[in-house]
């Protein structure tokens, strides 16, 4: 170790190079970086400000206005909120655990069928039958449209994640484990649940977590599909503020008590929205850091073979 | 394998062993026939009149009238032509930017500077299209926007409705797209790179070559292979629009169509307005089947190239 970092010390980029790299980098940072913190600094101005200097990175006045009326405006919040985090969870639950037994069940290259079954799940990346057939299919003939169904099964099943478990499960469980353990007499459930999901942990949580993110950020599915208010995900509901603010009226069941519509009157209506777009990333990007080398090693580990 | 005589292998087939093995796979098949293999059927809506109250089952058949309609009319030209340009584009544009990044942040003497710099790259990554809608009209609101303020302080107007200027679209959704996903491409570049053994770089150094003459000679090469594979890859994807961009970024305004309008947009709006069931299928038929046909041509040509990268 400490000989690869005296070899490395004679062979760097010059400092004035490194200097010009630097500064270009950070230039490309700063760019990626500030349209996020402007809408943080936004949530955080009063109304009054944007209505003088509009959306600044430097505000008039700095306010928890847009936050205080997040917490009052409650109901439909809320309910996004706690379905978000439902969906999220009991989504990829149920996801990684499809997933990873299919992804075995291919793995195993004495099984019969793993070719024909690795072929049936892989056809489904190459074509597919689009929106419309599947829409009509979900609200004409299974009825699953507004309901949670409509979140937990359709997308159950990502084939791309289940070959990035496959190759994953060839790599890391050694094959002569897998010999050894079926001489013991261990039958396809022990040696998945005992061998393979132990030593796969690493592989299960990659894919976990872009399962997570995945159904954290799902507005798509929320706004094709569902009107009940208690079904409408935290990015949907944003989509919905987005393009009218007079969502709220309507369905937050604040509007109907006097004390509702004084609220309305006087809601901060951008810095609020601010406020919710916050609200909405926040779980993702404070984890994100400390998951970043599962993150980095999933994106780096989609190799699809067969 | 298939020299093996078949009665040895249908002697293999039952076996009592498998039964987990089935029981393991099956929801994941079942799933995928609902909601995969079901739809593919369901595409049969591009033949018919398709009727809401009479379903898949009684609506009458009318053969290619829906694709006939879909090509007389310009949408099926303007859809077509802003998918693929756009998505040329894309590629090309995020590909520079992330080598370039890549390059520089693989060069940097603070690996801990290069370290936070690609964290704060990739967050776009994980932001959803509604938030970066949100995050877009920021910048771009008529009333509050960034834009029209700083329009403001420089002595104009600053009340530009930029949701009905089509002019400025097309470079700026390329910039969107490039913010949103250049990050997670420099990451895929990184660990080629890091990937490189460092003995070249040793050798070359000893023979006196500096940083730059390495890239050139070492990482940029290294790359290349990498880089032309995922290019080619990249357009078995060209037909498909993504969704999430060019209909929420763009606040799905009307007046911007010519210029954003792709097949994706196309099919939800037509969904959307429950008009023509059939016709819309039909264009997503079209956008399947030659999404189909780019897939197997790419990895034709990948194979004969690469045989390790060829996805099947």
């Amino acid at each position: 170790m400490k000989e690869r970092r005296r070899k490395k010390e004679f062979n760097r980029l010059n400092r004035k190079w490194n200097v010009i790299f630097t500064l270009l980098l950070v230039l490309v940072g700063i760019l990626v970086a500030a349209p996020m913190l402007l809408i943080l600094i936004v949530s955080f101005s009063s109304e009054a400000s944007i209505a003088k200097v509009g959306y600044s990175f430097f505000p008039a006045e700095w306010s928890l206005e847009g936050y205080r009326y997040l917490l009052k405006m409650g109901d439909q919040l809320l309910d996004s909120y706690v379905f978000t985090i439902f969906y999220a969870v009991v989504g990829t639950v149920l996801s990684v655990f499809v997933m990873s037994m299919v992804a075995y069940v291919i793995s195993v290259r004495d099984f019969w069928l793993h070719r024909p079954l690795t072929w049936y799940l892989f056809f489904t990346m190459l074509f597919s039958g689009g929106l419309v057939p599947s829409y009509i299919l979900n609200v004409q003939y299974l009825h699953i449209d507004d309901t949670i169904w409509i979140f937990l099964l359709p997308g159950i099943c990502s084939v791309y994640n289940v070959i990035i478990l496959r190759t994953f499960i060839r790599t890391n469980v050694p094959e002569a484990l897998l010999d050894s353990a079926k001489i013991d007499g261990a039958g396809h459930f022990m040696i998945f649940f005992q061998i393979v999901v132990p030593l796969s942990k690493a592989g299960l949580a990659t894919v976990a977590l872009f399962t997570v993110v995945g159904k954290w950020n799902d507005w798509f599915t929320g706004m094709l599909y569902v009107e009940n208010p208690k079904l409408i995900p935290l990015q949907t509901l944003l989509t919905k503020l987005q393009n009218s603010v007079d969502y709220l009226k309507q369905n937050a069941g604040i509007a109907s008590t006097p004390d509702g519509l004084q609220l309305l009157r006087t809601m901060p209506k951008t810095s609020l929205r601010m406020a919710c777009t916050v609200a909405a990333i926040l779980p993702i990007l404070c984890a994100y850091p400390f998951f970043q080398r599962y993150f980095v090693q999933g994106l780096t580990m989609g190799s699809i073979k067969e | 394998m298939k020299a093996m005589g078949v009665t040895r292998k249908k002697q293999r087939i039952w076996k009592k062993r498998d039964i987990p093995l089935y029981l393991m796979a099956a929801p994941a098949v079942v799933a995928l026939f609902m909601f995969s293999y079901l739809p593919m059927g369901g595409l049969v809506m591009a033949f018919q009149n398709y009727n809401v109250g009479k379903r898949i089952f009684g609506s009458e058949f009318v053969g290619f009238k829906n694709f006939e309609f879909l090509f007389s009319t310009s949408d099926a030209w303007r859809i077509t032509r802003n998918t693929v340009a756009y998505n040329v584009v894309f590629i090309l544009v995020n590909m520079l930017v992330a080598v370039a990044v890549a390059l520089m942040l693989n060069e940097l003497r603070s690996r801990r500077t290069a370290k936070a710099l690609q964290t704060i790259y990739l967050m776009p990554y994980f932001l959803s299209w509604a938030v970066i809608a949100i995050v877009v009209s920021a910048f771009l609101d008529r009333s509050n926007g960034l834009v029209n303020q700083i329009m403001i302080l420089l002595g104009g107007a600053g009340k530009v409705n930029w949701y009905q200027k089509p002019e400025i679209w097309p470079g700026l959704l390329v910039f969107v797209n490039a913010w949103t996903k250049c990050g997670y491409q420099t990451v895929l570049y990184l660990a080629v790179i890091s990937g490189i053994s460092q003995e070249y770089y040793e050798a070359a150094a000893l023979d006196g070559a500096t940083r730059f003459q390495q890239a050139k000679h070492i990482t940029v090469p290294h790359l290349r292979f990498v880089i032309s594979i995922s290019l080619i890859m990249a357009v078995s994807d060209i037909f498909r629009g993504d969704f999430g961009l060019f209909y929420t970024v763009t606040n799905n305004s009307g007046s911007l169509y010519p210029v954003t309008d792709v097949i994706d947009t196309y099919i939800y709006r037509g969904l959307r307005n429950m008009g023509n069931v059939g016709m819309t299928t039909a264009a997503g038929l079209y956008q399947s089947v030659v999404g189909f046909v780019l897939i197997l041509i790419v990895n034709k040509i990948v194979s004969k190239i690469d045989p390790d990268s060829a996805m099947f």
